[in-house]
Formats: C-alpha cells, structure tokens, sequence
C-alpha cells in the first residue's frame, strides 16, 4: 500500500494562508502558484480548504479550483463551507474531484447518505475537527474548532462512515499549525476502527512527524501544510507581489517561520519516506 | 473559415458517456487536455457519431447498469463497440464491459469481455490487513507472459508506472489475452487494464493520475485520429475506383 501525501491549501479570498490552530491566518502567497509546484514535485492530492465559508457561508474559493484544475491531473478535493447538494455539485463542476463535509454533516447526518448516493462514496470525504476532552476521549467541533458538538470522535467517524463516507478527514485542533506532531493516538483510533482510508492532518511540523503518524498512527494519508508552504514561500522572493490589505501579512514581509516548524522539500520528503522503508509514489 | 472547417474534420470528437452517475469534469477536461473536443452526452446519436467513445463511472456496478439500461444506452454502447472505434472503460466503466458482476448479488453487465468483476479478497500486507476500497497510487505493468504494450494505448507508459485508484472491486478476465495491465494490493494480484480489439478499459484514472495518466488520454487521441485518417483514405479509395470504373 503507498501512503498519500496530501499538501493542504487553506484558501481565504485570494490567498493561500495559514494559522495557529486554524486561527490568526497569515498570507503565504497565491494558492495557484503552490498548486503547481506541489503538482510537479509528486503530490499525490490536493486538498483546498476555505477557511472563511463555514464562519460567513459564503464560498470564493470555486473560481481558484477552477483555474488549477484546468492543469493539475491529481485528485483535487475541495471544502469549507459546503452545505448543500447544491453546493456540492458546483464544487465539483468546478474541478473538485472529491468534496470534504464537515459542519453540515453534523448538522444534517442525512447529508452523508444523500450525497454519497448521488455522487458515489469515493467523491465524500467527511472532515472531522477534533479536539481532545481525556486521556482517551476526543470531542467533535465545527467552525474550525469554535463549536463543540458533543459527539465522540471515534463513534462519529464510524456513523460516517456507515451513511456513506467514502474518507475521513481527521484533524486535531490543538495540533494544527503548531508543529507539535499529529495526534498519534487519535488517529491510530480511528485508522484502526475503519474499514475506509484515514487522512491524518494537523500538527506536523518536521518529516519525523509524517513519518510517525504513519508508523503509530497508522495513516493512510497524511495531509501537511506549513512544512510544505513556508520552503515554497521561502523559494519565493518575498515583498515583490502586492499583497496590501490582504489581511497578516507578516510573513510575506519578514519572512519569518513559526517556530517549530521546519520546512520541507515535497520531493525530498517522500525521499525520505522510502528511504524509511515506507513505500508511496515517486515521481520522475 | 476553410480552415476551421478542416480543423473541425480532423478533430477528434470523444463522446463521454453520461448516465447519471460520477464526475465527468475530470475526464472532459483531460480529453480536453490531450486535443480531444468532448461532449458529455447521454445520447445514443452522440454516442454513436462519436470517433472515441469514455464510458466513465463510480458507485454500485448494480445500479449503474440500471442506469445504463433506463437511458437506453446498452444497445448504443454495444453497437459502437462494433464499429471498430475505441471504446474506453473508466474505473467502474472497466467492470460494466465485463460479462457479470458478483457486488451485492450477481448482476450481468454488457458482456463485451468474458469474465466476472469480483470484490477485493482480504488483501494483507504483513501482518496488516489493507482496506478496501483501495484509494490511492499504485504501479501497473504489463502480464507476465502477456501482451507488451506497444501499439496499445499504454504504448508510451512505463512499466510500473503509478496510477491513481479508487475500488473495491476488480475485473478477473476469462482469456488472459484480454488482461492488458496487473497490479498488486498487498498480497493480491489484479487485473487493472483490460483490451480486446477496439474495447480498452482501465481500473484506475487516468485522468486523475498526473501527466502518466495523461500520457494514456493522447494515445487515445492519436488512436482515433489514426482511425478517421484511414477510414478517410479508404473513402477516397473507394471514391477513385468508382471514378475509374465510371470512365
């Protein structure tokens, strides 16, 4: 089995960004520019994130789908927001070759079903925030961790999983954009509960951690973002493009990386993964 | 103007089969991509006019072919399977080609390659049990002692070239001659491109597996081009010697 490594792109407007625990979101460039990059140097999928659509119900982010799509040959999956068939369907006439439900899921459990019947399970992705409650019990959340639903996590994923789910989506809050490493024992739970594939996000911050929740946490994909993003933005001269009033752009002007987090080459990363003995697609 | 007109003779027209299941965008714009103009069509006419024909698909084998079967387009897909153009099967659209399948009950499908479609058998890999459905990359290569691929549509894919895979269930060909491509998961070999004359068809996506996959898409167009090219010379043959036998 070769393990998915899945750059994750948090959109918000015209802008790839990026938080702490999916807030206080600093600009990191133009989502198509890593798109591309990440497309060439052997991703294996593409995940688009709004991160401003579930918190104001608008959704910007088709038109960007669109123009990678026209190029990029990878499954794209798209979320943030998406609430309705409806809207699934303009997701994935857009260039969406999968669509991530999170909030409306919960909502409306009946989502899952309906979807998965009309656009088959393989096409729904079920995102589930979690944020840990014990020693061994994780809460699901929605609006990027703001709103606590009482669900288990665990039980969740499996009720998803049975109306239809064709993946999970799982990320720890408290992890994400910390680099403080993926939730090990959350996602070992749920990769080991399900018969569908698990995607791990939120916490790495070096390849050690990719490698880790593959191993313990028995990941099937492994979504990553700031190790990813901070050696492309890196690569990229910083302060040329205009990105005034496009919101935290002290990135883009200091071109400080968050502590914690240590950039990392796509390509070089996988290198390091089959070097590891842990077998995923090389690209030429 | 003359030469949109002859731009429009040689273009490739591909007719995407559209009955009511699964994401067609992907495959339209990867026809696109490759030179190809694709209409997403549920019309036998489309169909049958078509110099290349996609028969895409996800979800259940069963329904799919109940799908197939209220459009009424079981007749046109096997009609033109007989024209002798290309008809190119796509994931789900690989195991519908098949003569039956065994996905919650036995189910016949349209027969156009001799063989069951079966569910993964508990592929394991070490100690581990894998999942299925299998989402994810995976290398195809030619069978043992098979066909190689040159003059195929995989003419220009290398051996174990990886592609992009989602399924629970695989195509088990009858005659091993039609078996153009096998895979592994875990400790399972299958069946992942299937041939038989002008009828291909491949479990993975092309569409979806990077410029390899895209790779598949322009020897599918170069393929129906050759075809248009040459039924085009024998018109022009056929066309001489009636002159000839009129002077």
């Amino acid at each position: 089995m070769n393990v998915r490594i899945i750059p994750r792109m948090d959109i918000k407007g015209p802008n790839l960004v990026k938080g702490i625990n999916l807030e206080g979101l600093r600009v990191l460039g133009k989502p198509e520019y890593f798109a591309t990059v990440y497309y060439e140097k052997g991703a294996d999928e593409l995940l688009y994130m709004d991160a401003v659509a579930s918190l104001y119900g608008r959704n910007s982010l088709l038109h960007i789908v669109e123009k990678t799509a026209a190029d990029i040959f990878i499954p794209l999956t798209v979320g943030g927001g998406l609430r309705t068939i409806d809207d699934i369907r303009a997701a994935l006439r857009a260039g969406a070759d999968k669509v991530a439900i999170n909030t409306a899921a919960v909502h409306n459990p009946n989502l899952i079903r309906e979807a998965s019947l009309k656009f088959g399970s393989s096409t729904i992705v079920v995102s589930i925030d979690a944020v840990q409650r014990s020693a061994d019990s994780y809460e699901v959340c929605t609006d990027y961790g703001r709103e606590c639903t009482g669900l288990d996590a665990v039980e969740w994923a499996c009720r998803a999983c049975e109306l239809g789910a064709g993946e999970i989506l799982l990320t720890a809050v408290r992890r994400e954009g910390t680099g403080t490493g993926y939730d090990l024992t959350l996602t070992r739970r749920i990769a080991e509960a399900l018969p569908i594939p698990v995607i791990a996000c939120g916490g790495a911050g070096r390849t050690e951690d990719v490698i880790r929740v593959i191993r313990e946490g028995k990941a099937d994909a492994v979504c990553a973002a700031s190790i990813f993003h901070y050696h492309e933005a890196s690569a990229v001269a910083c302060g040329k493009a205009d990105f005034s009033d496009e919101g935290n752009v002290t990135f883009l002007k200091t071109g400080k990386v968050p502590s914690g987090i240590k950039p990392v080459d796509l390509r070089d990363l996988k290198r390091t993964l089959e070097a590891g003995d842990i077998a995923c697609r090389m690209c030429a | 103007m003359s030469e949109n007109g002859q731009e429009s003779r040689t273009a490739v027209s591909a007719a995407i089969v559209d009955y009511g299941l699964g994401n067609l965008f992907s495959v339209s714009r990867a026809c696109g991509h490759a030179g190809m103009s694709p209409v997403i069509t549920s019309s036998a006419d489309d169909i049958l006019a078509a110099d290349i024909v996609f028969l895409p698909g996800v979800g259940a084998f069963g329904d799919a072919m109940d799908a197939l079967r209220r459009a009424d387009l079981v007749k046109p897909l096997l009609d033109y399977a007989q024209s002798g153009k290309p008809l190119v099967g796509i994931c789900l659209g690989l195991q519908l080609l098949m003569s039956e399948s065994r996905e919650f009950g036995v189910h016949d499908g349209l027969g156009l390659i001799e063989g069951p479609v079966v569910r993964f058998d508990n592929p394991r890999e070490g100690d581990r049990a894998l999942k299925v459905p299998q989402v994810g990359w995976n290398r195809i290569s030619p069978p043992a002692g098979g066909p190689d691929w040159s003059g195929t549509l995989l003419d220009t894919t290398g051996n174990g070239e990886y592609m992009y895979f989602v399924h629970s269930y695989h195509a088990c060909p009858a005659s091993p001659s039609t078996i153009l491509a096998i895979s592994r998961y875990g400790d399972r070999e299958f069946c992942s491109a299937v041939r038989s004359d002008n009828v291909y068809a491949f479990q993975f996506h092309p569409e979806k597996s990077g410029p390899a996959g895209l790779e598949i898409y322009r020897s599918a167009a170069k393929l129906a081009a050759g075809l248009i090219e040459q039924s085009s010379k024998r018109n022009i043959t056929i066309e001489s010697c009636q002159q000839l036998s009129a002077d």
